[in-house]
């Protein structure tokens, strides 16, 4: 039995490519309450479609919050109106009938618009592929029970470790600044034992590219882990800034 | 007409890798780098193979259609991955992860391949922690552990319930790693739509570039797939929206054998469907089943509320039929057990659901150590649902999930077609007809860490370092071909759009190559399939164009896919007159219900090789099992 289906009005926007200026669309539809937000842009899309329109494109995979493909800025918010969530776990009973929905893509800087709601956030891997990473080869590493862990020690990787890389940091930021991204990946090999030998070149290495890629500075307004599906904790951010400034003097004491 | 030989090494099973592995020949350091190897898929298995081939040295380019390497299907797994590493002390070795991963594929797998798939487990768990994966660990600082389906030890390894991401993660780091050296080149955004196949060997392959619509040419001296899973030929599944066939299917159309296509997996615990606009289907975790009690109510059409059915109304049908294994029956088993008692009318309200019931275990442990178990499945639970599995009971129903069929591999994961390799779950070599919880993963990271790199150099080995140019006659003829199908697609203009066909192929494939088959019902399916895809080249509407980011035209060409594969998967469920493992056969049956295997005439890995359109010829791989006797498969 499906539940009464809710009018709404979508103000969805649409661009061409990154070339041309965008403009936002209205369009009306019915949704059932049950359906997620983007199966409710797949059902516009279908019906589009059958009119020969070209469907909005938005990026979405695993639509289980996981992959961190998806994201739009809905009523102004990267990922909607709901805490801790991504965009494909927003579900239409959140929503009441007669709503106006305004649905833009993740903007900021360095994320250009691709198409409709869809942006290069490709930057993101240029920051880890400059130094998040444990130097290991595969094969010849210890027995993984060699290096006890202490549990609340793991977990608190693993808290960094969540990150989905969506972006909704950046997109939420009013200086568009990735450092919650960044700061989550450093304080994962920060906090382990593992990423010890190389902490403070790492730290170095990923901020250098991430100023270089035109990401915002942080103003510590806290924006970003309010939209963090996942709850980022700011105080990764403060982790690296202290890692960051060790690695200044330590890396002075080398020169020396 | 290719032979198939399986290439199995001589000796016993526990020597048969390590002798291989010595055996093979080798690629001089010096000389690694004038190879270049095509990876196709950045998942699990794509990911460890690419990151480990740039570490010895080979000039690997490594492809994706996904817009970051990190986003590949792999991420989403939840449960674990196992390892006969064990660490708690219950009795499980090498010998039991192969025995139990022999017997859970209801023997329908390569006793050799499984082996060594054991052997090599343990070296995972420690390669993931070195690349700092957060797996859960115990108050001493060691690793924890969880039971899954299938097995009587405790050997999942786990990181929360998002253990593909953190797995997936920590392989990407080692893949950004040789980024940053420029070992690999990372080609994002990049579909790739056929093979190139030159005097007889993988030499190459075409790619879309779905920003631009430019059609590529790459050239290598092999290539490798790993390419994932073709469960959304269901449409609902429990995959990403965009997993598909296309990489393998387009492969198998150039030559490569496609293996036991009808070995599929439905898994037990997914969330039910909610209705005609659903898109996906969302899997529980199945270590659920170690705290939850799966039951419904002993009457049929029972309207009332669970918490208002009393214990002594409720069949506890699973912990009923298999005292043994209980809640942890495996997945084939505990899928059909769903399907039987809803069909009785007993599902919850009648209806396509069971109850996944965490009441006991609460009361037992404390809610505190359930949230702290499946947090995040719990949220995950509530947030599609609108409700709370703390204080009713979850309900869940079977979905495709997993695919055991892909492209015929020999025991170096190499296809038919010399040269072309296939890893992951693209390929069919190690589940047999029915894959235990937290394999996948296992054998993803297997097979790219640890089976690749030895036998890929085997095979360079004996291949001269010229590369072949890509203006070379045959790079242009495949890509033109690429070219004109996109044309062809985009030519139509119809009146249906990809979404709503799909849902029409899926449907049928659900109702007769779903969870019971039956000879009528795949006759009929081969007719029905060949007409909805008719109805496709006739009436399909694909708006857009061709030369920029056309997301219709992408599901388009993955769908003409899947209209063949579909044909495929019901002709080899029709050939294989048994019930083993995932595929059952309502015709063979015991009187209990229980899958009927037929060792004397089945025992075989079909490979099927393609000959135009719906035309295909069978080859059949026999398997000898020589130390896990089959037996009738039981967990009572
Ligand atoms: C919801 C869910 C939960 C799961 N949980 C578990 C678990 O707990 N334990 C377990 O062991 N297994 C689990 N599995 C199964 C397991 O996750 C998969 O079998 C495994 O991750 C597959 O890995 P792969 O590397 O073979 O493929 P994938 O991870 O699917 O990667 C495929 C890659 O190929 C690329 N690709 C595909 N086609 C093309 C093309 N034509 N051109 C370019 N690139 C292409 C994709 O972009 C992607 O990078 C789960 C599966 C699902 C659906």
């Amino acid at each position: 039995m499906e539940a009464k289906k809710l009018n709404l009005t979508l103000k969805i926007w649409r661009q061409k490519n990154s070339n041309s200026a965008g403009s936002f669309i209205d369009y009306k539809v019915q949704v059932s309450p049950d359906a997620s937000f983007l199966e409710m842009l797949d059902e516009l899309n279908n019906s589009l479609e059958l009119k020969g329109e070209e469907a909005v494109h938005f990026e979405s995979d695993c639509r289980e919050g996981i992959c961190g493909t998806c994201g739009l800025v809905i009523n102004g918010r990267p990922h909607g109106p709901l805490a801790k969530i991504a965009t494909c776990q927003l579900h239409m009973r959140n929503f009441k009938d007669g709503d106006t929905l305004w649905v833009e893509p993740f903007r900021a800087k360095a994320f250009s618009v691709i198409k409709d709601l869809m942006v290069d956030r490709s930057g993101f891997d240029k920051i880890l592929q400059a130094g998040g990473y444990i130097s290991v080869n595969t094969g010849g590493v210890p027995d993984a029970n060699a290096i006890p862990i202490p549990k609340e020690i793991s977990s608190l990787a693993m808290d960094a470790a969540a990150c989905i890389g969506c972006g909704a940091c950046v997109a939420a930021c009013k200086n568009a600044s990735a450092m919650l991204f960044v700061s989550a990946k450093v304080s994962q090999y920060a906090l382990l034992p593992q990423g010890q030998p190389e902490r403070y070149q790492r730290v170095e290495k990923m901020v250098k590219v991430m100023d270089e890629l035109g990401f915002g500075s942080c103003t510590n307004t806290y924006a970003c882990e309010a939209e963090c599906p996942k709850g980022i904790s700011v105080t990764n951010i403060a982790r690296l800034n202290r890692d960051f400034i060790m690695a200044k003097i330590k890396n002075k004491e080398v020169e020396v | 007409m290719t032979k198939l030989d399986s290439k199995i090494p001589a000796g016993h099973i526990s020597e048969k890798w390590t002798n291989h592995k010595f055996n093979m020949k080798l690629v001089n350091p010096a000389n690694k780098r004038k190879y270049t190897i095509i990876v196709v898929g950045t998942g699990l298995a794509g990911a460890s193979a690419a990151a480990s081939l740039g570490e010895l040295g080979y000039n690997v380019l490594n492809f994706t259609f996904h817009d970051s390497a990190r986003r590949a299907h792999s991420i989403s797994a939840q449960g674990g991955i196992n390892a006969s590493k064990n660490y708690q002390n219950d009795g499980d070795s090498t010998y039991r992860l192969f025995y139990d991963t022999v017997k859970g594929g209801d023997f329908r797998a390569r006793e050799a391949n499984v082996h060594r798939l054991a052997e090599v487990s343990s070296n995972i768990i420690d390669q993931c922690v070195a690349q700092g994966v957060p797996f859960a660990r115990e108050y001493g600082g060691l690793l924890d552990n969880r039971s899954f389906g299938g097995a009587q030890v405790s050997r999942t390894f786990y990181a929360r319930g998002q253990t593909g991401q953190q797995l997936l993660l920590g392989a990407i780091s080692a893949l950004n790693r040789q980024v940053d050296k420029g070992t690999v080149k990372l080609y994002l955004r990049r579909e790739m739509l056929d093979v190139v196949i030159i005097d007889g060997a993988a030499k190459g392959i075409i790619v879309r570039n779905l920003l631009t619509g430019e059609i590529e040419k790459y050239s290598a001296h092999a290539v490798v797939l790993a390419t994932g899973g073709y469960s959304n030929v269901f449409f609902l599944s429990t995959n990403a929206m965009n997993c598909n066939a296309t990489a393998i299917w387009r492969a198998h159309k150039r030559g490569a054998y496609f293996a036991n296509p009808c070995f599929t997996q439905i898994h037990p615990t997914c969330l039910p469907l909610h209705g005609e606009s659903q898109s996906k289907l969302t899997l529980m975790s199945e270590s659920l089943r170690n705290d939850g009690r799966v039951w419904v109510s002993t009457k049929k059409g029972d309207m009332r509320n669970p918490g208002d059915i009393p214990e002594d109304e409720r069949d506890y049908y699973l912990e009923r039929k298999y005292p043994s294994f209980g809640n942890l029956a495996p997945r084939d088993i505990s899928s059909r057990a769903a399907k039987e008692v809803c069909d009785e009318g007993r599902g919850v309200k009648g209806g396509d659901a069971v109850y996944l019931d965490f009441k006991d275990a609460i009361n037992r442990l404390g809610q505190h150590v359930i949230e702290e178990r499946y947090g995040n499945l719990f949220e995950i639970y509530e947030t599609i649902t609108g409700e709370n599995p703390y204080k009713s009971p979850m309900m869940i129903y079977p979905a495709p999930h997993y695919t055991m069929g892909g492209l015929w591999v020999d025991y170096n994961l190499m296809s038919n077609v010399p040269g072309l390799f296939v890893l992951g779950e693209a390929n069919f070599s190690d589940h047999g007809a029915n894959r235990l919880g937290a394999s996948a993963l296992m054998q993803g990271l297997a097979d790219g860490y640890f089976v690749i790199p030895y036998t890929m150099g085997n095979y360079l080995a004996g291949d001269k370092p010229t590369l072949v140019k890509t203006d070379h006659p045959e790079f242009e003829k495949v890509a033109k071909e690429v070219k004109d199908l996109t044309n062809k697609l985009l030519s139509i203009k119809g009146k249906r759009t990809v979404d709503d066909l799909h849902k029409q192929l899926g449907r049928i494939m659900w109702d007769n190559v779903g969870m019971g088959r039956t000879e009528e019902g795949l006759k009929k399916t081969i007719e029905q399939v060949r007409q909805v895809k008719e109805e496709f080249w006739k009436n399909v509407t694909i708006p857009g164009s061709g030369d920029d980011v056309n997301q219709t035209l992408e599901r388009a060409g993955r769908l003409v896919d899947y209209f063949e594969l579909g044909e495929l998967m019901a002709l080899d469920a029709l050939d294989r007159n048994e019930s083993c493992g995932g595929h059952f056969r309502t015709e063979y049956q015991f009187e209990d219900g229980e899958a009927k295997r037929d060792d004397e005439k089945y025992s075989y890995v079909s490979a099927w090789e393609f000959a135009g359109e719906n035309k295909w010829n069978l080859h059949k791989e026999t398997l000898e099992f020589e130390y896990v006797k089959p037996a009738i498969r039981s967990y009572k």
